[in-house]
C-alpha cells in the first residue's frame, strides 16, 4: 500500500475537529511515553528480581518490589492473535476504523496489546514505543524488517509526523542546515518547501542556496518581527503542516564580559522567537490536525544540547536555549488537545562560523538535517544528534548536578 | 505683522511648503550591516502592547525597539571616537537654537546615478558656490544622490568588498567645517561614502564632522524638491540623556513655485 498525494481541498467540505485517542495514563505508565519521545524501546525491569513486566505498574508483579527501572528490551515477540477492530464508542477511533490490534509475546516475557502494521498471526514481529496523537506511548507490532512505505500504513500516520505529501515551513532557511534540511525533507517525499528568509530586504548571505529549487518558494520572514510573522501566517498558514524552526542567533561569550546588546539578540531570536513562531502559525496548524492525509503534524525546534547544562564559554547562548527549551515545553502542554507534536532537535557544537576554532566533534549540517527529518519519519519528540548531544543527555538523565560539576570544573 | 505671524501666513497660504525628507520606520527599512562578530545596529521592530482588546479595550499601543541609528536620523558629536569629549554633543545637550536652520543642497544625483562611489569633492562644491553663492556659517549641507529611491539590497548595495554608496572625500568634508556648516546630511545609511572606511582618516565624514562638533543627517528622502538655497531644515532629535543619536522626522520649509 502507497500513499497517495492528497487532491486539493474541498472547500465546501468542513475541515474535521481535531479528536484524540484515550489519553489518561497512570503515572507508571507515562514512562512508556517518555521512552517513546526518544524512540526507545523500554520496559520496567524490577530491580530486585529481574522480572520485565507489562503493563508499567507501581510495583513489580512477581516480588511487590517498588525498585523498577526502564530499561532498554529487546523489542522482538510473536503475534499471538489479532483482531480488526469495525466498531468503536470513541471518537478518534470510530473516524479511523477499521483499525487493527493484537496481542504479541514479547521474547522478553510479557504479552502486550499492540497496534498492527503489516503483520498477521504467527509472525515474529518487531516491536516500537510510538507516540500517538494524545502523547502517550503505545506498542507497534511491525515487520522485522523495515519497508520503505510502511509509515504509509494508516495506523502510522494517524500516530506520525512523517515528511511525505506534507508542506514544510523551515523558519530561516539561510542557516546552514537549511539546504541539506530541503534536500532530506523533498527526498522523504516532502510536496512543498516554504523557506523563510530573514532580512530578504538585504540578501542575507545563504538565501543563494536555496533560491531557484524545485518546490520550494521563498518567504520573507524573521522571527523577531511579530507583524512580518503575521503576514506570513495570513498567507501560507493554512499550508503549513510541518513546522521546522531552524531561526538560531549564536554569539560566544558567557555572562561576564558578555554584553547584553548581543545576549538580547540571543533571546529575541531562540527563545522570545520561538514565542512569537508558534503564535503566528501554531493556531491555525491546531486546528489541521485531523485534516486528512496532510493534515499538519509537527512543530520543530533546534536546540543545543546545552540548553540542558550550559557551557560557560557560550553562557549567554545557553541561557536562551534553556529559555527556548522551556518554551518548548509549555508548547508541548498548549498544542497536547490537538495533537499536534512539538519536537525538539538537541544538538552538540554545529560546524558553523560560531564554532569555527573549536576543535571536532562538530555536528555537520547534513547530520543535523538528517536527524531532523528522522525524527519526523519516526514520530519523536526529543532527538539527539551527534555524540555530543547524545552523550550530554544521558549523563544529564543521570545527574544533572554531577554533569553541571563535570562541566564547569566544579566551580570555585 | 510680527515675523511669526508672517510665517504662519505664508505656511496658511501658498508661499511656504513643508517638505518631509524622511523615510517610515519599518522592520524592513536598510539600517548598517557590521561583519558579525561587532554588535549590531537593531532592526526597527514594534510589538503590540494592546490593540482594543482584552489587553487594553479602548486602546493601541506598541513597545518600540530600535536603535539610536535605525531609519532616519541624527548624528551627535559624540556618535564618533574624535568627538567623544565635545562640549554639549550628546543630542540631550544640543542647545535648540542649534536643530532649525539654513539649508543648502549640493546636487551629485547625475554622478551617483552613473557610479555607485561617486565622490564629493571640493572641485564640486567649489563649482555649487561659484553658482549659488559661499555656504553660509550654520548652514545644513545635504548631498543629493537620489539614492533614496533605492530599496532594501540595493540601497545598502553590498558587494563581497563591503557596500558602495556615494559620500565625500576628507577634502570635501574639510572645505565644509572651513565654511562652519553646522552639518551635514545624504540620503544613504550613512554619511560616509559606502566605501569610506578606505580614506584617510577612515570615514571621513564621520571623523572630522563629529571632531568639529558638527551634526549628521542620514537616510533622507525627497532632497529632489528641496532649492539649491533658501529652504530652512527643522532637525530636532529626540532628547535622550546621552543619546549618540536619534530617528526624527526631518521637515523643511521651501518657497513655492
Amino acid at each position: 500500500m502507497t500513499l497517495d498525494r492528497p487532491k486539493k481541498k474541498n472547500p465546501q467540505i468542513r475541515t474535521r475537529v481535531p479528536t484524540l485517542p484515550p489519553g489518561a495514563r497512570s503515572r507508571a505508565a507515562l514512562g512508556m511515553a517518555v521512552m517513546a519521545a526518544q524512540g526507545k524501546f523500554a520496559l520496567q525491569h524490577c530491580d530486585e528480581c529481574g522480572a520485565v513486566q507489562y503493563p508499567p505498574r507501581e510495583a513489580c508483579a512477581a516480588c511487590l518490589s517498588s525498585a523498577l527501572s526502564w530499561k532498554g528490551t529487546e523489542p522482538y515477540g510473536k503475534l499471538l492473535a489479532e483482531t480488526r477492530i469495525q466498531a468503536s464508542p470513541d471518537p478518534y477511533f470510530r473516524e479511523r476504523l477499521p483499525w487493527r490490534m493484537g496481542s504479541v509475546r514479547l521474547e522478553a516475557g510479557p504479552v502486550v496489546l499492540a497496534h498492527l502494521v503489516g503483520v498477521g498471526r504467527g509472525d515474529r514481529v518487531k516491536m516500537e514505543l510510538r507516540l500517538d496523537r494524545a502523547g502517550q506511548g503505545v506498542m507497534v507490532a511491525r515487520p522485522v524488517e523495515r519497508s520503505e512505505d510502511m509509515e504509509d500504513d494508516p495506523v502510522l500516520r494517524a500516530m506520525g509526523t512523517h515528511p511525505k505529501h506534507r508542506r514544510i515551513l523551515i523558519s530561516d532557511a539561510t542557516q546552514p542546515v537549511a539546504r541539506p534540511l530541503i534536500d532530506a525533507l523533498m527526498a522523504a517525499g516532502a510536496d512543498h518547501v516554504f523557506a523563510g528568509i530573514p532580512e530578504m530586504w538585504r540578501r542575507p548571505p545563504g538565501m543563494a542556496a536555496v533560491e531557484g529549487l524545485e518546490n520550494v518558494s521563498l518567504v520573507p520572514l524573521d522571527v523577531t518581527d511579530q507583524q512580518g510573522l503575521k503576514d506570513a501566517a495570513s498567507e501560507i498558514g493554512g499550508k503549513v503542516d510541518i513546522l521546522i524552526n531552524t531561526a538560531r542567533h549564536i554569539r560566544p561569550g558567557g555572562v561576564m564580559g558578555h554584553d547584553t546588546t548581543a545576549a538580547r539578540d540571543e533571546m529575541e531570536v531562540n527563545a522570545l522567537g520561538l514565542m512569537r513562531l508558534a503564535q503566528a502559525f501554531g493556531p491555525a496548524m491546531a486546528g489541521r490536525t485531523a485534516d486528512g492525509v496532510n493534515a499538519s503534524a509537527a512543530l520543530i525546534t533546534i536546540l543545543s544540547a546545552h540548553a540542558l547544562s550550559p557551557d560557560p564559554a557560550f553562557g549567554a547562548f545557553n541561557a536562551s536555549q534553556a529559555a527556548a527549551r522551556s518554551v518548548v515545553q509549555t508548547l508541548r502542554a498548549e498544542f497536547a488537545g490537538a495533537g499536534l507534536r512539538v519536537m525538539a532537535v538537541y544538538t552538540g557544537p554545529t560546524d558553523d562560523e560560531w564554532h569555527q576554532p573549536l576543535p571536532p566533534p562538530k555536528v555537520a549540517p547534513k547530520a543535523l538535517a538528517r536527524a531532523i527529518v528522522e525524527g519526523l519519519q519516526l514520530g519523536h519528540e526529543e532527538v539527539f544528534c551527534g555524540d555530543v548531544a547524545r552523550d550530554l543527555a544521558e549523563r544529564w538523565q543521570q545527574n544533572p548536578a554531577l554533569l553541571e560539576r563535570e562541566i564547569t570544573g566544579g566551580g570555585a | 505683522m510680527s515675523i511669526l505671524e508672517q510665517l504662519s501666513m505664508a505656511l496658511a497660504g501658498d508661499e511656504l511648503e513643508v517638505v518631509d525628507l524622511t523615510h517610515a520606520l519599518d522592520p524592513d527599512f536598510p539600517v548598517m550591516v557590521l561583519p558579525p562578530e561587532f554588535g549590531q545596529c537593531a532592526r526597527f521592530r514594534m510589538e503590540e502592547v494592546s490593540a482594543y482588546d482584552h489587553r487594553g479595550p479602548a486602546w493601541k499601543w506598541h513597545n518600540l525597539t530600535l536603535n539610536e541609528h535605525t531609519g532616519t536620523h541624527f548624528d551627535a558629536p559624540i556618535h564618533w571616537v574624535s568627538g567623544r569629549d565635545w562640549p554639549n554633543g550628546a543630542v540631550d545637550e544640543i542647545p535648540a537654537e542649534h536643530l532649525i536652520g539654513p539649508v543648502c543642497v549640493i546636487d551629485c544625483s547625475a554622478g551617483a546615478t552613473l557610479d555607485d562611489d561617486f565622490e564629493l569633492t571640493p572641485a564640486i562644491i567649489e563649482a555649487w558656490e561659484r553658482a549659488h553663492g559661499e555656504i553660509p556659517a550654520g548652514a545644513w549641507v545635504l548631498m543629493r544622490t537620489d539614492w533614496s529611491r533605492r530599496k532594501g539590497a540595493e540601497y545598502l548595495n553590498m558587494a563581497e568588498d563591503g557596500p558602495h554608496s556615494p559620500g565625500p572625500t576628507p577634502d570635501a568634508i574639510r572645505l565644509l567645517l572651513s565654511r562652519d556648516i553646522r552639518g551635514f546630511g545624504t540620503e544613504c545609511v550613512g554619511t560616509d561614502a559606502g566605501q569610506g572606511a578606505h580614506y584617510d582618516p577612515p570615514y571621513p565624514a564621520h571623523f572630522l564632522l563629529h571632531g568639529a562638533g558638527k551634526y549628521g543627517l542620514q537616510c533622507l528622502c525627497n532632497l529632489d524638491r528641496l532649492p539649491p538655497t533658501g529652504a530652512v531644515l527643522i532637525a530636532p532629535p529626540l532628547k535622550i540623556r546621552g543619546g549618540t543619536g536619534s530617528p526624527l522626522r526631518v521637515l523643511a520649509l521651501v518657497p513655492k513655485g
